[in-house]
């Protein structure tokens, strides 16, 4: 590469970087204030895309296009005080799991009005009035628009810093970030004060929206790409930092345009295409800085990390009636393939409910008692599921074999990115983990010569005997007996009471010696293998797999589940998972806007039912003194 | 050889200077106490000892072997237990639970997966809760304890590694008088049955001079002073340091000596 072609590259990084920094900026600022992470955030971006598009279609010219955008941040903005004003106020004392969750379930609606509202198709806008041209730069053609794009960044960010150091609102602003409680004892407004700061980052994420339908079409996909690109953003420069935000966009952008300027090298023994290398690039990119500065760039250490809403009761081994009631249950499994003759669907069901019921385990196992709230679970289940779908396909591995990779294929994994995870806790925990699973969906998706892109791998079908769904669903009733029960075991040996030691207070269990770090890395691994087992089973199941079943939205099913059981209890996994897999393979089925249907399920999980439906069970039960 | 020995040890937060040159020594069997006004560095000073803050400069031997900077785990593990300002327990398990933690962790036991853990060392804890005088709610959950039987219970922890060193943190930070004296007495008896050494830090002068066999005194980052209950009293610099206002411990001494 020349310089020429570097410098130019460079140019090509800062204008993606003020779209990448808009975006974050607004997530930072209301993460600072309210400490809660918008996962809607990409979402409002999407919806300031639709809406840009709509005025600068519908009225068109420059009123249309210009004026259009700066309707597009008001009208997305007063969207963001609207949403603080009715559910964010109900939840700022709950669980931040809970708050992620209500906030994602914000994504599922928000989506499916997109999709009513605009329809499916891609929506590519008219190019700016005034910017239509190229400019000619180091012999290359730079498009007008990108050199605007280049120039609004900066000035946002200046903008933002003056409003933050010369107005009474930014002050309160900075002064909120750093001490919530003190700023309400001083008798400052907080209501006012925290819808303002969701107001506001609601209007930035819609003007980074509106300010790319030049650039790029508006899609229904791009509410979760822009969270993950703003994930990283934010976590890179560090939660709460506004100038952070900007120095890192402006890093994972220039990496990302330096990886496709550099293209196709041949180091002679081997050729590598670095512009399929651009997801992988922001990864290390992201792991250099956790290692290096857990709290990003110019993020400084976040307080002590809320605890669970109830406290938790300790751990007592099955009761009579519980061994009793799971024996029972088991013993219908048992006898299902009898009924196989009149209904086979349910055999179809029960392998579903039963891949579902290994997934949401594994999860519970590192979400409870490790107290590590993962939203990528779905990682694991897709390296588990590819990796079994792929031996096949590429080198023609028997089932068995593929069935007992896929778990350590997962194991793996779990092992790299849980290293990483286990340094961080609550909301960066979380951000990272889901970072991790969007980086393993879009190598599948961007691999396509490997994984078959987005059509995934098909011809997955289980050898004889297994061919036979009853067949297939003892040996997954097997597997999924084995996972629990292990599991089971596990938390009541040593190492679980470690992990629960490590979470629920890490100071005093290193106080004892115990390494919490390792711990939860090992709980992580644990997780992850079994979860493997889980992706494996699943992909026989189907005979494909495409890159949407390992989407995020495989990550929140799983947290819903567990919230839905009861995040305490050991059997609550169990129920939840049982619960959501029957109602998705019934209900959801039934209609266009499940997504819609299942954000409010989330909804009303969250705002009405904490504890989960064993969780409520088991409190009723202690409430009218029925100890076992 | 002594227990623990701190020599020059220093530690800076940015521009203020929280320990200076501090260097001092616990016998076999000492019960120190050391005390400072707000701000001395008895935190900073105790922090460094039990591996939550690498110092500056200056070594901390224990038995000989440096172990400034060594993480608080591996400091724990070369018999070194701790107690907390604020006492609490891992709230999600039983009494009995969170003193078999500490044993399995002794015995190099936390990464078994497979015999339940409360099946490991249950007659030891009972044993330890019963020292403590706690056995009689060992199979409550932890989190259920008024907060003076907590601070019990962490003691039994504390010497579930037969430790040879004690580092308590205010050991009787919110707790009434007579149950203050109680669970002191109970410390000083059960580290002279075992022979243990207890450096503690306390705000409450009457606890310090009653039962302290030594009294060391911090101020600004720097030890002023160093040696028995008496000789503390009669120190000018102390005196001067701590009160300022030439009021001296003889008051708080005697009711101590009383209670």
């Amino acid at each position: 590469m020349t310089l020429d072609a570097f410098l130019f590259q460079v140019l090509n990084g800062l204008s993606s970087a003020s779209g990448l920094f808009l975006i974050a900026a607004g997530l930072s600022l209301i993460f600072g204030v309210t400490r809660i992470v918008n996962l809607a955030h990409g979402s409002l971006y999407m919806l300031g895309t639709y809406i840009a598009y709509t005025f600068a279609t519908k009225i068109g010219g420059v009123t249309g296009f210009w004026g259009g955008i700066v309707a597009t941040a008001l009208i997305v903005g007063a969207l963001g005080a609207a949403i603080e004003f009715v559910l964010l106020r109900r939840i700022y004392r709950a669980p931040e799991l809970f708050q992620l969750l209500a906030t994602f379930a914000l994504v599922l609606v928000i989506n499916d009005f997109a999709l009513w509202l605009w329809g499916p198709a891609d929506l590519l806008g008219p190019r700016a009035p005034g910017f239509r041209g190229a400019v000619e730069i180091l012999g290359r053609r730079l498009p007008s628009y990108d050199l605007f794009l280049i120039v609004i960044g900066p000035l946002v960010l200046l903008a933002l810093h003056l409003t933050l150091t010369r107005t009474r609102f930014g002050r309160l602003i900075r002064a909120a970030t750093q001490d919530r409680e003190m700023v309400g004892a001083l008798g400052v407004n907080q209501a006012v004060l925290f819808t303002s700061v969701f107001a506001l980052g609601a209007a930035l994420a819609g003007l980074g929206g509106a300010l790319q339908i030049a650039r790029e079409p508006a899609n229904l996909a791009t509410d979760l790409i822009a969270l993950g690109d703003a994930f990283v953003v934010v976590v890179v420069g560090g939660m709460g930092s506004i100038p952070g935000a900007y120095l890192a966009a402006v890093i994972i952008a220039e990496v990302k345009a330096l990886c496709i300027g550099i293209g196709t090298v041949d180091f002679g023994f081997v050729t590598i295409n670095f512009s399929k290398f651009t997801l992988v690039a922001e990864f290390l990119v992201m792991a250099i800085v956790l290692i290096a500065r857990p709290y990003g760039l110019l993020g400084k250490a976040q307080g002590a990390v809320r605890s669970i809403a109830e406290p938790e009761e300790p751990i007592r081994p099955a009761t009579p009636l519980l061994k009793a009631f799971g024996v029972a249950v088991l013993a219908v499994l048992v006898c299902l393939p009898l009924l196989a003759q009149s209904s086979p669907y349910v055999l179809v069901l029960g392998i579903d409910v039963l891949i579902a019921v290994i997934f949401a385990a594994s999860l519970h196992f590192i979400m409870g008692p490790g107290g590590m709230h993962s939203f990528g679970h779905a990682a694991y289940f897709g390296l588990g599921a590819y990796g079994a779908a792929l031996l096949v396909k590429w080198l023609a591995w028997p089932m068995g074999a593929a069935l007992i990779a896929a778990p350590l294929l997962a194991l793996a994994g779990a092992l790299l990115f849980g290293w990483f995870a286990v340094r961080l806790s609550g909301v960066y925990l979380a951000m990272l983990t889901l970072a991790f699973a969007q980086i393993v969906w879009a190598a599948v998706f961007q691999w396509e010569g490997f994984t078959g892109g987005s059509n995934g791998v098909i011809g997955v079908w289980p050898p004889p005997p297994f061919d036979k769904s009853w067949v297939y669903f003892l040996l997954t009733l097997v597997l999924a007996v084995a996972a629990v029960l292990l599991l089971r075991r596990f938390l009541f040996a040593p190492f679980g009471y470690a992990m629960r030691a490590g979470r629920d207070s890490p100071l005093r269990a290193e106080a004892i010696g115990i390494d919490v770090k390792r711990v939860h890395w090992l709980g992580f691994a644990m997780a992850g293998l079994v979860c493997g087992v889980a992706g494996g089973l699943f992909a026989f199941a189907k005979g494909s797999i495409s890159p949407e079943t390992i989407h995020i939205n495989r990550s929140i099913d799983g947290l819903v589940m567990v919230l839905l059981g009861g995040v305490q209890t050991l059997t609550g996994p169990i129920a939840g998972a049982s619960m959501f897999a029957l109602l998705q393979d019934t209900v959801m089925r039934q209609t266009e806007y499940w997504r819609a249907l299942m954000g409010a399920i989330i909804l009303l999980l969250v705002l009405t039912f904490p504890q989960g439906i064993v969780g409520a069970f088991a409190s009723l039960w202690r409430k009218v003194g029925g100890r076992t | 050889m002594s227990v623990l020995e701190l020599r020059g040890l220093n530690k800076s937060f940015g521009g203020v200077h929280a320990v200076r040159d501090v260097g001092f020594a616990i016998g076999k069997g000492e019960f120190l106490a050391m005390i400072g006004p707000n701000g001395a560095g008895k935190s900073t000073c105790f922090n460094m000892i039990n591996g939550q803050l690498a110092p500056d400069s200056g070594e901390i031997l224990c038995e000989g072997r440096n172990i400034a900077g060594l993480a608080p785990r591996d400091i724990w593990r070369l018999g070194v237990g701790r107690t907390f300002q604020v006492a609490a327990t891992f709230g999600s398990m039983t009494v009995v639970e969170n003193v078999q933690m500490a044993l399995i962790s002794h015995a190099r036991e936390t990464y078994r997966l497979w015999r339940p853990a409360s099946s490991h060392h249950r007659a030891r804890a009972l044993e330890l809760l019963a020292q403590v005088g706690m056995e009689d709610v060992a199979f409550r959950p932890s989190r259920e304890l008024a907060y003076g039987d907590v601070k019990r219970v962490e003691l039994a922890i504390a010497l579930a590694n037969d430790p040879k060193l004690l580092l308590m943190d205010e050991p009787t930070a919110g707790m009434g008088t007579s149950e203050r004296h109680g669970l002191i007495e109970l410390v000083k008896r059960l580290v002279v049955e075992r022979g243990i050494s207890v450096l503690f830090t306390e705000h409450s002068m009457d606890v310090v001079f009653a039962f302290a066999d030594r009294i060391i005194v911090l101020a600004r980052g720097r030890l002023i002073a160093d040696g028995d209950a008496a000789t503390i009293r009669d120190n000018e610099q102390v005196r001067e340091v701590y009160f300022g206002t030439g009021k001296t411990f003889a008051l708080s001494a005697s009711q101590g000596a009383k209670a």
